[in-house]
């Protein structure tokens, strides 16, 4: 049973104490203490359950390391799944849910698959879920998903703040260890501006847990100097609970900083997201422990030897009374002593190597701890906590020897650098044989824009196992980035001894010939329940490649990223392959360090600031008169303008028929508008246009055509042509700065000494539709400018007057009706607006939205670019053959609709289409025809890309490709709606409405 | 995030600024070029792991199509230079020959 010690504790504050709920305990520790350690000093050794066979499964790790110890941390809004104990400062208030414990922790009902375990190995969604096909979706996804470990999403929105937060620094360093702090007084000292980040609250890293000695003063005292020195730097910042999550491109980092996890509510920010550039990182990351594997190494009690000493020496908590220490290295004796000076009770030290006579281990020893050499676990006693450990011999296959009582265990495997900052950005490793770990190659950093290393290590991120080389390293790697970044200094490091450790013994399994039996109890990563065996079958099923073989086996896959498990995982991987454990490397280090809130990344752009808003001169009058949105790229138009007690469809209704009966009204000032300019304009437009418009008189507009090189449609919009030099291109609502930019590509980077102009003047101008038989009395009785027949006839356009605002009005027609598109500068588009409405009163003008627009134009025949038109659509589809010039050269995507599959008979082919009952068909819906594809499936000939109920004809109108469509006129074909059932439509003509375009040119 | 310096405004811009393009130095080709010559222009890209030429728009900024000369594998960037060329200029080139003397130039 964990417990609260007596004393001791050098980072709580025993006169502070906090109460918080775990898994509906009420529960009390003290300031200062992280989740881990109160739950331990409550008591709480049994924290989750494991992901696929739900085991019992305790803290192991004091760090970001721990893979168990997952909790669904608050609640309502503050909820979030996902948290992990032991980087989880306590506060007062503070709710922890286990994340995977159902029915409850004790008691796990899904535990039944600890039992099937045998019949789950390594790759076991794929070969055991497969068949019989059906029962995928409907029995085994729903039983994997309610089985698997994943933390309840949250269900309501966040209730707390996020921010970015942008710097510019010469030197970064990550990490605030003795290393981290080494460096940023070096570098601090050489003038250059200098960014130092520690993930947890506290500076110094575990040099004081581990007594160390800095010029012969307690680790503390330095730490506390040198803190002090620094704060008195302009040039040096300082962040605590700020983690280096991620090395990208040319100094790219990002910061995470955890403002407010610990005082929620109160007001500030929660995370802070740092976007950093800085000329060199230097990552001072330190080191993590490694597992040993043996069986039973995941029953609650079993943790890391460094985890059990930050416990005792950090918190005064102790995971056990009786304390059995298992080691391959002499660090371990470290916590042996440690669990000693605090007054508890160590039975034995099993040590893997052949002899320990080390300076600790003799010390160890003179305290009277017996040392088992050349030991081994077999196999942990007890289930939900440890209750002894039965030992054997190291080297052996596992015969029972000794037991020892004991209600914990401390194992240390040897320390890996955390080298992933510097693996990020392409930094790449080397294998130690002596420490059985990777570390930095030195001479393959990442590099930046001149092909400088610009990502450096520090202290044991680098290798240096020692206090003395770690301040040594530190320095000097501070010095070499400091120079790098021009800021000159010599590597002058505080004064410190290695302490004298003997040469750990890379053991990977223990004991070394251990039998199946054994192996299959073996955990590596702890969090997915991968064993020993599973990693050795995968290696037997061939999947050599580590990458690989973590997919197969989920080794890794966790929310720790393999941090305790991806070295063991992959020395097995190489026994089991007969390679050695650099060739088969390591898998890929991805940024984050450890996962980042949704809240960071997304900072302040949410709700109202998550994008910018473009408005039209009339937005606030839309919102005004009830519109119903709709989103329109950035802008928002209305959809329709329902009356009270109007529905939407009825609005629509209302608004077509009052449009094609009397008079509409619309905004459509988001129509993209570029003026293209410039003697050489004409030829340049036909490049872009299908159409040639190099002919287009001045005063006269043009429907036409882009294509991108493809040859497949991108967009459409009338042409104005203003002067001889001068053209007015009108591009669809989303696709202005798109266009803009396909324009300004070919000009810049293709014929760049044509003498072309090209601006976007969407914004400068209001434009309103007046649109309806009864649109000239209008314009007429607001009077200034001719829009007779004659001295403005359909597809022209004049400038003038109107009602005293100076205007361009076009006669051009998106609905089939006699229509005006005015447009006036945007500042006077408003009044404008108002006029039309007030005049237009007598023939009771109605404001329409984007639906009503659509379906006229679709009643008209009209295609939509992104309905009628999806990036594999040629104008030839559409039967817009007319609007290609046969007359040209060339033009973009001419020679694109040459090729063999462009001209083919077999593309499908715009037409009209009729339900027979009447009904709307259901969009994108496809018509089936005889026979099945090579997948089974039902052969398609065609699909619905446009489709409303029609209020001019009283019912369902549609428009779609169909294969040999415009040859199969009244041929009835059969669609599929997503519920199986088949409609009944007729190929018709696309033109529902006045096909001879009677009503618009009048 | 990479940082490219724009040869038209002289700003350092970060990646965030600019709009990717693709591949630099295309020969465009047309009605009259046989399908292969069309094809290859149309989707046959070089995928260098070294020196590679690529288009860049300084997006959020002038507006500018620009040029860059960069290592896919280092990130090292060895210039920038104006859209308006169907080759590197000598400049660009002398800078990547000044690093990778085995560099045997744009294939």
């Amino acid at each position: 049973m964990s417990m609260r010690l007596e004393q001791g504790g050098r980072l709580i504050d025993r006169e502070k104490t906090l109460g918080f709920v775990f898994d509906s305990n009420r529960l009390s520790g003290f300031a200062g203490d992280t989740l881990a350690s109160a739950l331990l000093g409550a008591g709480k050794m049994l924290v989750n359950r494991s992901y696929k066979y739900h085991r019992p499964r305790g803290i192991v790790a004091s760090g970001p390391e721990e893979p168990n110890a997952l909790v669904g941390l608050g609640q309502g809004a503050r909820f979030e799944p996902d948290q992990r104990a032991t980087t989880t400062e306590l506060f007062d208030g503070l709710t922890a849910m286990p994340q995977n414990a159902w029915p409850s922790l004790g008691f796990d009902a899904m535990a039944v698959n600890g039992w099937l375990s045998k019949f789950m190995p390594a790759g076991f969604y794929y070969k055991t879920f497969i068949w019989p096909r059906p029962f995928w979706k409907h029995v085994y996804e729903p039983f994997i998903r309610e089985a698997a470990a994943s933390g309840r999403p949250p269900q309501e929105p966040d209730a707390d703040k996020y921010e970015h937060f942008y710097a510019f620094v010469d030197v970064l360093i990550v990490g605030g260890g003795i290393a981290g702090l080494q460096a940023a007084l070096t570098a601090g000292k050489s003038g250059a501006r200098v960014l130092l980040m520690e993930q947890t609250a506290h500076w110094g890293g575990r040099a004081p847990v581990d007594g160390a000695e800095i010029e012969g003063k307690p680790a503390d005292s330095w730490i506390a100097e040198t803190l002090a020195a620094l704060e008195a730097m302009e040039n040096v910042t300082l962040r605590t609970r700020t983690m280096g999550a991620g090395v990208f491109d040319h100094g790219y980092a990002l910061g995470y900083e955890r403002v407010a996890d610990h005082t929620p509510g109160d007001g500030r920010v929660r995370h802070r997201l740092w976007r950093i550039r800085a000329k060199q990182i230097l990552t001072a990351t330190g080191a993590i422990e490694r597992p040993l594997s043996f069986a039973g190494n995941d029953v609650p009690g079993v943790m890391l030897a460094s985890a059990v000493r930050d416990y005792v020496v950090n918190y005064g908590v102790a995971p056990g009374r009786k304390v059995v220490v298992v080691t391959n290295n002499d660090d371990a004796y470290r916590t042996a002593l440690a669990l000693i000076d605090a007054g508890l009770e160590v039975p034995v030290v099993v040590d893997a190597r052949e002899r320990s006579d080390g300076p600790l281990a003799r010390e160890a020893m003179r305290r009277g701890v017996a040392v088992e050499c050349g030991a081994a676990i077999m196999k942990v006693k007890g289930k939900k906590r440890v209750e002894g450990v039965m030992l054997c011999r190291g080297n052996g296959t596992g015969g029972a020897g000794a037991t020892v009582e004991c209600d914990a265990v401390a194992m240390s495997g040897g320390w890996s650098p955390v080298v992933h900052l510097w693996s990020h950005c392409g930094g790449k490793l080397l294998w130690s044989e002596e420490n059985a770990h990777f570390y930095p190659n030195f001479s393959r950093a990442p590099t930046g824009a001149q092909g400088e290393a610009f990502v450096r290590t520090a202290g044991i991120a680098s290798g240096a196992m020692g206090t003395g080389s770690v301040l040594k390293d530190a320095a000097a790697a501070a010095a070499d980035a400091c120079g790098a970044a021009g800021f000159a200094i010599q590597a002058e490091a505080a004064q410190a001894v290695d302490a004298e450790e003997r040469p750990m013994k890379p053991v990977w399994v223990m004991p070394e010939q251990a039998l199946p039996e054994l192996r299959s109890k073996m955990f590596l990563d702890f969090q997915n329940d991968v064993k020993v065996a599973d990693i050795q079958l995968a290696a037997q099923e061939g999947y050599e490649s580590v990458e690989l073989t973590k997919r197969y086996t989920t080794l890794g896959m966790a929310n720790d990223q393999g941090k305790l498990s991806n070295i063991n995982g992959l020395a097995i991987l190489a026994n089991s392959l007969g390679a050695k454990i650099p060739q088969v490397g390591t898998t890929t280090f991805r940024p984050p360090y450890q996962p980042i809130s949704f809240g960071s990344i997304a900072g302040e752009a949410r709700g109202a600031t998550f994008q910018p808003l473009r408005r039209t001169p009339m937005h606030d009058w839309h919102e005004r008169n009830g519109a119903y949105w709709e989103p329109v790229g950035h802008w928002r138009r209305p959809y329709c303008y329902p009356k009270p007690g109007e529905d939407h469809d009825a609005a629509v209704a209302r608004e077509v028929l009052a449009t094609r009966n009397s008079l509409g009204l619309l905004d459509a000032s988001t129509l993209g508008k570029l003026v293209v300019k410039g003697p050489d304009a004409g030829r340049f437009l036909d490049m872009l246009y299908t159409n040639k418009m190099s002919t287009l008189k001045p005063g006269k507009c043009r429907y036409g055509l882009m294509c991108n090189e493809n040859g497949f449609l991108s967009d459409d919009g009338v042409v104005a042509r203003i002067d001889e030099d001068t053209f007015l291109c009108h591009t669809t609502s989303g696709g202005a700065d798109r266009i803009h930019g396909w324009m300004e590509d070919w000009l810049q980077t293709e014929w760049w000494d044509w003498k072309v102009y090209v601006a976007n003047v969407t914004e400068q101008w209001g434009q309103i539709a007046v649109v309806g038989p009864n649109a000239r009395k209008l314009l007429e009785k607001l009077g200034g400018m001719d829009v007779s027949k004659e001295a403005l006839p359909f597809m022209g356009w004049a400038e003038g007057e109107l009602d005293g605002i100076k205007a361009r009005i076009f006669r051009i027609s998106f609905s089939g009706e006699l229509s005006y598109e005015i447009a006036v500068p945007a500042g006077e588009a408003m009044t404008l607006w108002g006029k039309l409405l007030a005049a237009g009163r007598e023939w009771s003008i109605t404001p329409y939205g984007t639906e009503a627009l659509h379906i006229m134009r679709a009643e008209k025949g009209f295609i939509m670019i992104g309905d009628e038109t999806d990036g594999t659509v040629i104008p030839q589809d559409l039967g817009l053959g007319w609007a290609i010039s046969k007359k040209k050269d060339d033009y973009l995507g001419k020679r694109a609709q040459e090729r063999s599959h462009m001209v083919s008979p077999d593309r499908w082919k715009l037409v009209g289409l009729e339900t027979l009952d009447g009904s709307v068909l259901p969009d994108g819906a496809y018509a089936v025809g005889e026979g099945v594809n090579g997948n089974g499936q039902r052969n398609t000939i065609g699909r619905v890309t446009s489709t409303y109920r029609s209020p001019t004809l009283g019912k369902g109108i549609a428009m779609g490709l169909v294969h040999h469509g415009p040859d199969r006129m009244g041929e009835v074909i059969k669609f599929v709606a997503t519920d199986e059932s088949v409609i009944e439509a007729k190929i018709v003509s696309p033109v529902f409405y006045d096909p001879d375009g009677e009503k618009q040119d009048v | 995030m990479l940082i490219l310096q724009c040869p038209y405004c002289g700003i350092k811009c970060d990646e965030t600024e600019l709009a990717p393009g693709g591949e630099a130095h295309l020969k465009r080709y047309g009605p009259g070029s046989t399908d292969e010559e069309f094809e290859a222009y149309l989707f046959e890209r070089k995928n260098p792991l070294g020196v590679h030429f690529e288009r860049w728009r300084h997006a959020n900024g002038c507006g500018k199509w620009f040029l860059a000369a960069r290592s896919t594998t280092t990130l090292e960037v060895f210039g920038t230079y104006k859209a308006q060329t169907t080759e590197p200029p000598a400049e660009i080139v002398a800078a990547i020959k000044a690093k990778l003397p085995d560099w045997e130039g744009r294939q």
